[in-house]
């Protein structure tokens, strides 16, 4: 397969890879990049645990070729922290028990970011429609409607 | 007395949660220890069939492929029950069910690995394939397994106590069948391990995806032939498990097998849909219930039969089975119990152990029947349940011992807080209520892999640095049992969360435990902790004596001081106190171990040892629901659901825990169901097979009971697989309040509930 140079922003960082015009985006940023933070949870597109931001919006990174992200700002769970401290999102999932196994925590936590964006005080109506595409198989999801609402009180 | 804030008792964060939520946590498939081959598994494309020859001379021509192996590498059969191991890691001569693995890739790339697979062909004798129970067991079926004949893996035949006098005594006397699909687990992360052969030294190191790790080391020592000193397990973070990971897997074994073969790593990542096919799920289980009640709604007696669909393999099916007839017992007082259950072996993906194990389909048979009895009499549903409360402190009729008992508050809080004597039908909506109560062990109190060593044991590490190092085998897989032994020595040692560290499941390092199952490790580890920590704590008080320059007895800890007792400006600080500890002997390690006695391990009789369990937690459900008439959806609104927990070292572990129990019935109640076609799993993905997603899934509120269980570490038992077995029903009994149909199979699907609701129409016309 044919490789081409991929420029984009990773987390706020510019990078510059050699990238097979059929890897997916998921591939790029666990093989290439190393940043196993995202996860894989199914045959792609069924679970939302590869959910990943790009330009401000989530993608699923497990239906999205990697190269179709070139010059596009993509965002992941590894460059949510601000000044080495969790960010509110990853707080109140940590403090309101949000994440048991953890597995679809990132994808669930990349989905939260990419509402409370476009939406800085949602409904938990609002915050189920977000996540209705990340299953998490621990929580019964109570809990991580509960993070998603504490963060977003904090970040107001 | 400690005085710092209590470490119990109080809502605590996981210990290991600030990887989990920055990315940071390596599960099984983010370790990075160098280059490792890609490993795939061949699997059969028949369900059942004699294997004549499997051929690999095309796809050995691929470059970039370094080993393939198939059953030939390995004559020994593994299984969960030592008795009844009968499953080769890869097939030898017979193939069972349909993706049952036969051969095994390791090549350099993904693209070679699946350019072989695909020139892997087998040449087979088909063989009669048996899907439905009544096949499998019809007089002349071909036996899946030679020593086996009939099909049955286990008939479980008993009765306690006059079960046809308890009949003629009852007013009422009500049978009904019910017919439970199967289930699975569908932990978020898929199967994966990586696994390492050092040819210079016949050595094996593997990191997997297991519950029990150390079953795992002794089934890969087993299949490889090798001395156990010679393998390494370690236990990564892993994505859930539910049960699914509490047997020995057949990919583990592989990887390792398949690493021999390649001299080097091998890294086996199964996809979601092999994940599915490996199962280990909860069978579908058909269940015929025969209840005798007095007009007051006493029960009187219980006849109870059922028949497991289990799958091609043993896996845990004796002990389903039998669990199945002994938890009949210990929620409630009856007096005579009859139970006839057949484990049967289908051409099927395995079933094995599920949140609730053996349970679950029981409990929701029996908890429907109770409503149906108790609308015939005439009698709320909690008029019938607090008409057959047992009396703790007792021994049940089948020698199950119940210590603590919080039924009766689990009855009183759901009643309360759903409202449920003021409940009124919502004006324009076909809405409902049900109620139903489960139970379940903390522990099995033999374990399957009986030893006569201690149930549990904990080490504890501490040194120069005054940081203490709590080694555990009990594998935390999500559900927080790392946090809850750090809580349990926190607290004993009165120090700050923050010195304490958990290593959980490395075979070099930490103690052998029995692992993550049957909701033990509360109970058993932190009992093992609570021991350990009490070793250390005397130790510590008999240092701080010796620089204090008093006798033990005028020592008193203030948390992370130590003092002369009344003292003022006696104070010391911890480390000092850890210094003058280390003087008399070095480096502490302390060891605490647990046993559950044996009078807690049940009867005499054949099948006794299932089970018995030193507490048995206890909850009460209340299910609202409303149903779309046209589309016959149901919509699970709302849930409360009480839990006792004898103690909630952690309430929001025990909030959480619960809720996803709870959750986790909500979906086999309504969408959950594994699909086969002649043996072909149809909805092996998370779109085919409807795990519930946020926008259907209920508001559950719980109410943490706490009946203070005298055995537990500082009260507690379990908190989470109980309450799963009571959402099933009360869902179902909520459907009968609001179209006043009984629903008695699982799912209720739309479907079910279209056609149940067309056929009373007709009736009524």
């Amino acid at each position: 397969m044919a490789k081409s140079i991929l420029r984009l922003s990773l987390n706020g960082m510019a990078r510059e890879d050699a990238v097979a015009d059929n890897v997916l985006l998921i591939d790029y940023l666990r093989e290439v990049t190393r940043n196993t933070g995202t996860k894989m949870g199914c045959d792609g597109g069924e679970c939302g645990a590869c959910t990943v931001l790009v330009d401000n919006k989530p993608r699923l990174s497990c239906l999205t070729l990697a190269t179709s992200c070139a010059g596009r700002q993509v965002e992941t769970i590894e460059g949510q922290g601000v000044d080495g401290r969790l960010s509110a999102l990853q707080k109140a999932f940590h403090e309101k028990l949000g994440s048991q196994c953890g597995y679809c925590t990132p994808g669930m936590i990349m989905a939260a970011v990419g509402l409370l964006r476009v939406n800085a005080s949602p409904s938990d109506q609002d915050i189920k429609q977000a996540l209705g595409g990340n299953i998490c198989r621990c929580t019964g999801y109570v809990k991580i409607i509960e993070s998603v609402r504490a963060a977003a009180a904090e970040m107001l | 007395m400690n005085k710092m804030q209590p470490m119990i008792g109080r809502p605590m964060a996981l210990i290991d949660g600030v990887e989990k939520v920055s990315g940071r946590a390596g599960y099984t498939a983010d370790l990075d220890h160098g280059p490792a081959l890609v490993g795939r598994i061949y699997r059969s494309p028949y369900a059942h069939a004699e294997i004549i020859s499997v051929d690999l001379s095309k796809a050995l021509k691929i470059p970039g492929v370094v080993a393939i192996i198939t059953g030939d590498v390995c004559d020994v059969p593994f299984g969960i029950i030592p008795i009844a191991q009968n499953e080769y890691p890869l097939a030898r001569d017979r193939v069972r069910y349909r993706g049952e693995p036969v051969a095994a890739i390791a090549a350099q790339d993904e693209a070679s690995a699946e350019q072989a697979l695909r020139l892997i062909t087998m040449n087979v004798r088909q063989l009669p394939g048996y899907f439905e129970p009544t096949e499998a067991r019809a007089e002349n079926a071909v036996a899946l397994h030679d020593n086996r004949p009939g099909n049955l893996e286990r008939e479980v035949h008993s009765e306690f106590g006059d079960v046809d006098k308890g009949f003629e005594a009852a007013d009422l006397v009500c049978q009904e069948t019910y017919d439970c699909a199967e289930v699975t687990h569908v932990h978020m992360e898929p199967h994966a391990s990586l696994a390492e052969y050092d040819s210079e030294r016949n050595r094996v190191t593997l990191h997997t995806v297991s519950q029990v790790p150390y079953y795992v080391h002794l089934r890969v020592a087993q299949c490889m032939g090798l001395d156990a000193s010679r393998i390494h397990v370690v236990k990564p973070f892993i994505g859930g498990g539910f049960g699914a990971r509490t047997e020995t897997l057949n990919f583990e074994i592989i990887a390792c097998l398949l690493a021999r073969a390649a001299r080097g790593r091998v890294r086996l990542k199964l996809n979601r849909e092999e994940t599915f096919i490996t199962h280990r799920g909860r069978p579908r289980t058909k269940v015929t219930m025969k209840i005798g009640m007095t007009k007051t709604g006493k029960m009187t007696a219980c006849d109870c039969q059922v028949e497991q669909t289990g799958g091609a393999y043993g896996g845990y099916g004796i002990v389903t089975i039998l669990y199945a007839g002994s938890l009949l017992n210990a929620i409630y007082d009856i007096p005579a119990v009859r139970y006839d259950g057949f484990r049967v072996y289908t051409n099927t993906p395995p079933c094995g152990a599920m949140r609730g194990h053996g349970t679950v389909d029981v409990r929701h048979a029996f908890e429907c029947l109770t409503d149906a009895m108790a609308h015939q009499l005439g009698l709320d549903p909690f008029t019938v349940r607090r008409a057959n409360l047992l009396t703790a402190p007792l021994r049940t009729i089948n020698d199950l011992e119940v210590r603590s008992y919080g039924l009766p508050q689990c009855l009183d809080w759901v009643e309360e807080h759903s409202d449920w004597k003021n409940r009124r039908p919502t004006p324009g909506k076909i809405t409902g209520i049900g109620l139903a109560c489960s139970h379940y062990v903390s522990g099995a109190a033999i374990p399957v892999h009986w030893t006569g060593e201690p149930h549990a044991v904990i080490n504890l590490k501490l040194d120069f640095d005054g940081g203490i190092t709590i080694l555990t085998g009990a594998a935390d897989i999500g559900q927080g049992s790392s946090t809850i032994l750090a809580q349990v020595v926190g607290e004993v040692l009165g120090i700050e969360f923050d010195r304490l560290t958990v290593i959980a499941n490395d075979s070099r390092v930490t103690p052998k435990d029995n692992g993550s199952y049957s909701s033990r490790v509360t109970f058993m580890v932190g009992n093992a902790a609570l021991e350990a920590a009490l070793g250390l704590k005397s130790i510590l008080m008999k240092a701080a004596a010796v620089k204090l320059d008093v006798p033990v007895g005028e020592v008193e800890c203030l948390g992370e001081t130590y003092a002369i007792i009344g003292q003022q400006g006696s104070e010391i600080p911890f480390n000092d106190v850890v210094i003058q500890a280390l003087v008399e002997s070095g480096t502490l390690t302390v060891k605490g171990t647990f046993t559950v006695p044996k009078k807690f391990q049940g009867g005499k009789y054949r099948g006794a040892g299932v089970g018995p369990s030193m507490a048995y937690s206890y909850s009460a459900t209340v299910a609202q629901i409303s149903i779309d008439e046209n589309t016959g959806r149901i919509a699970v609104e709302n849930i409360w659901v009480a839990h006792d927990c004898g103690f909630a070292l952690n309430p929001l572990s025990v909030q959480g825990q619960v809720q996803g129990g709870v959750w986790m019935g909500v979906g086999q109640a309504i969408s959950e169901e594994t699909q086969y076609f002649q043996g072909l799993p149809l909805a092996a993905n998370m779109l085919d097979y409807r795990v519930p997603c946020i926008v259907e899934s209920p508001h559950i509120e719980v109410g943490i009971i706490e009946s203070i269980d005298p055995n537990g570490p500082f009260g507690a038992k379990e908190a989470s697989e109980g309450s799963l077995s009571s959402t099933l029903p009360a869902i179902a009994n909520a459907v009968y309040d609001a179209l006043g149909i009984r629903l008695n199979d699982t799912p209720l699907t739309p479907d079910r509930v279209l056609a149940a609701m067309a056929a009373t129409e007709r009736k009524g016309a």
